[in-house]
């Protein structure tokens, strides 16, 4: 008699559906998955140790390349934990700044995955009709940071500046002539409020496009539904936050039940699945995009009526203004302080979360009363829920690893550190 | 037998190593707590916790002209009379909407601690990081494997002892026609030295919150 072993498959690290550098050991029973095992750390970085040999506010810039889609919610997390152990408050014009790019932020990052997983599962268009929206967010990001993607925008005590009034602009060049250039440049006539505006305003038909191309598509239901279903008691055993919990029916989402910022002034709603299956998440996704889109415009029609102040007037913390330090002696001591040696933290320790768009993400800070973190330890929601690829994918074919790992909207950036 | 601390608004007990398992498993299961999720599971190595560079208690009479030379002569501005290994565990209750953290202080070396997997399964893989980067011993864990390092990898690169640049670095060697390993030629430095200042004179300013 012969002996029936299984067949084990190395599938990554690099593999364009291994969403980065995941290698993942498959052990095969013909074309059913037996068992999975994800080995992880190919971007290891040490982000966490890096950032123990530096001052608080360097490493402010290590928070965005940590989940490369959804940086300002990183740079929030973070942000967040500093003003906890400090003991300050933003102005509120600053609260209402975070909320609306962090839900910039989320649109952003739902984008790309639902992009990049309809392209997993085998549909191409929509992957060029997300980054057609993208652009326009990138551009809102560079706008008011100067850096597309990577922004340091958030700062203990409120935000690096205030919003442009005016969008910058496309220029003629050999390649677009001036009257294509105008064309381009339409609606960057205004302030960068008014270029959100209008992208609110046309988003919502977007996604209709978006959802008209998938969700009553039989081949993207026949993926996805009844595929990697998570109950909702095992949802919560295996840790799992953001949009996983909330497909498998769990109504929960930090920026109801534990509001940070101006949240709680903010009407919007919590999209719950019902099966926690693949096709759910995406649902709940989808309508995350529309959600976030409502929150955008309360805050754009908030931050028009209310000018003031983005960040705290406590030079221990915030540089001054360039002007004062010309002409201000104490203003140039206090320059000079907070970019060679930064501010002291008391000590102590804390935590904080934020409602980042895969999850919870956490920061848990110890400080001994030094200007550089004792220890930073950063809580990613990616983490859980790789961690649970294996009891999820077994039983299930080859192919639907694929779009089980693509529903959990995992970035390595974040769950390597 | 435990102590309760709380700090900046968050609740933290800590507990002995060997109640760890009890503790958990009441805290998930008895109605008056519910912690149905654990969020996190991390190591803490207190080794050079308040010890700094340059401690300014007051402001110095020699001024700040030195430059920070060795790492070894430290001064201390928080004490620390806990032991050196901590492993922070952060609790969440959807039905009571509660976080807690809980600390227990493994003993010996390496450092040992029962594993929580059996009451939450996310400990896994957090218990796994934990073991990877401090060298704790989880007892009873299904798979204490490294989890973030390299394959081959010797060491716990997040103790304080270890070097932040690392002991070994690979390179592409074309006439060897392999991927080579040799020891690190980075020169440590310190951009900046680690300060303590007493003078959070800003604290006063914002009482609330």
């Amino acid at each position: 008699m012969t002996e029936i072993r299984n067949y084990t498959l190395n599938f990554g690290p690099q593999h364009p559906a291994a969403h980065g550098v995941l290698r993942l050991i498959l052990e095969l029973d013909g074309e059913v998955i037996v068992r999975a095992d994800p080995h992880i750390g190919l971007l290891h970085r040490a982000t966490e140790k890096l950032a123990e040999t530096k001052p608080f506010n360097q490493s402010i810039g290590y928070m965005d390349r940590l989940d490369y889609v959804s940086m300002m919610a990183n740079e929030h997390g973070y942000v967040l934990a500093i003003e906890k152990l400090l003991g300050i408050t933003p102005p509120i014009r600053a609260q209402y700044i975070r909320v609306m790019f962090d839900e910039i932020t989320r649109v952003l990052n739902h984008l790309l995955w639902l992009g990049a997983t309809a392209l997993d599962i085998g549909a191409m268009t929509v992957f060029l009709y997300c980054f057609r929206e993208r652009e326009d967010l990138f551009d809102c990001y560079e706008a008011v940071s100067g850096a597309r993607m990577h922004a340091t925008y958030y700062r203990p005590g409120g935000v690096y500046r205030d919003l442009p009034n005016k969008m910058p602009q496309y220029q003629p060049s050999r390649w677009h002539n001036e009257k294509q250039v105008d064309a381009m440049n339409a609606n960057r006539e205004g302030s960068l409020l008014d270029f959100i505006w209008a992208f609110t305003e046309r988003f919502p038909k977007c996604v209709d496009e978006y959802e008209t191309l998938l969700t009553d598509n039989r081949i993207w239901k026949q993926r996805t539904v009844n595929i990697g279903v998570v109950p909702p008691e095992r949802a919560i055993q295996l840790g799992f936050t953001g949009p996983m919990l909330r497909g498998s029916g769990v109504e929960w989402d930090l920026r109801k039940k534990q509001p940070y910022e101006v949240y709680d002034q903010i009407d919007f709603s919590i999209p719950v699945g019902v099966n926690g299956d693949c096709y759910d998440r995406y649902l709940v996704r989808v309508e995350e995009l529309r959600q976030s889109n409502r929150i955008i415009r309360q805050c754009v029609e908030w931050l028009r009526a209310n000018p003031g102040p983005v960040v705290i007037n406590d030079h221990k913390i915030v540089p001054p203004r360039r002007q004062e330090m010309k002409d201000d002696m104490e203003s140039l001591i206090h320059h000079f302080k907070l970019f060679t040696e930064g501010y002291s933290v008391p000590a102590g320790e804390a935590y904080a979360a934020v409602e980042a768009p895969k999850g919870e993400f956490g920061v848990y800070l110890v400080s001994d009363g030094a200007n550089k973190p004792y220890r930073l330890k950063v809580r990613a929601p990616g983490f859980s829920h790789l961690a649970a690829l294996d009891e999820m994918v077994r039983g299930h074919m080859l192919a639907d690893a694929v779009a089980i790992l693509a529903s959990q909207d995992i970035v390595f950036g974040e769950i390597d550190r | 037998m435990t102590d309760v601390i709380v700090t900046n608004d968050d609740i933290t007990i800590e507990v002995p190593a060997e109640k760890i398992l009890e503790v958990c498993t009441a805290l998930r299961s008895e109605l008056l707590f519910q912690f149905d999720m654990l969020i996190d599971v991390c190591g803490v190595d207190y080794l050079e916790y308040g010890l700094v560079e340059w401690a300014t208690d007051t402001t110095t009479a020699t001024g700040f002209s030195r430059a920070v030379e060795k790492s070894s002569d430290k001064e201390r501005i928080t004490d620390w009379k806990k032991p050196r290994f901590a492993v922070v565990y952060h609790l969440l209750s959807l039905p009571l909407n509660q976080r807690l953290r809980v600390r227990t202080f493994p003993a010996g070396e390496p450092p040992q601690v029962d594993s929580v997997e059996s009451v939450w399964a996310s400990a896994n893989w957090f218990e796994r990081e934990a073991f990877d980067l401090y060298g704790i011993l989880f007892n009873g864990h299904s798979d204490l494997r490294r989890i973030l390092t390299d394959y081959g990898f010797v060491g716990h690169p997040f103790r304080k002892d270890f070097p932040i640049s690392g002991y070994i670095e690979v390179r592409y060697d074309a006439s060897q026609g392999r991927v080579i390993y040799e020891p690190v030629n980075i020169e440590p430095r310190i951009l900046v030295p680690k300060v303590g200042r007493h003078d959070n004179r800003y604290l006063g300013e914002h009482p609330e919150s």
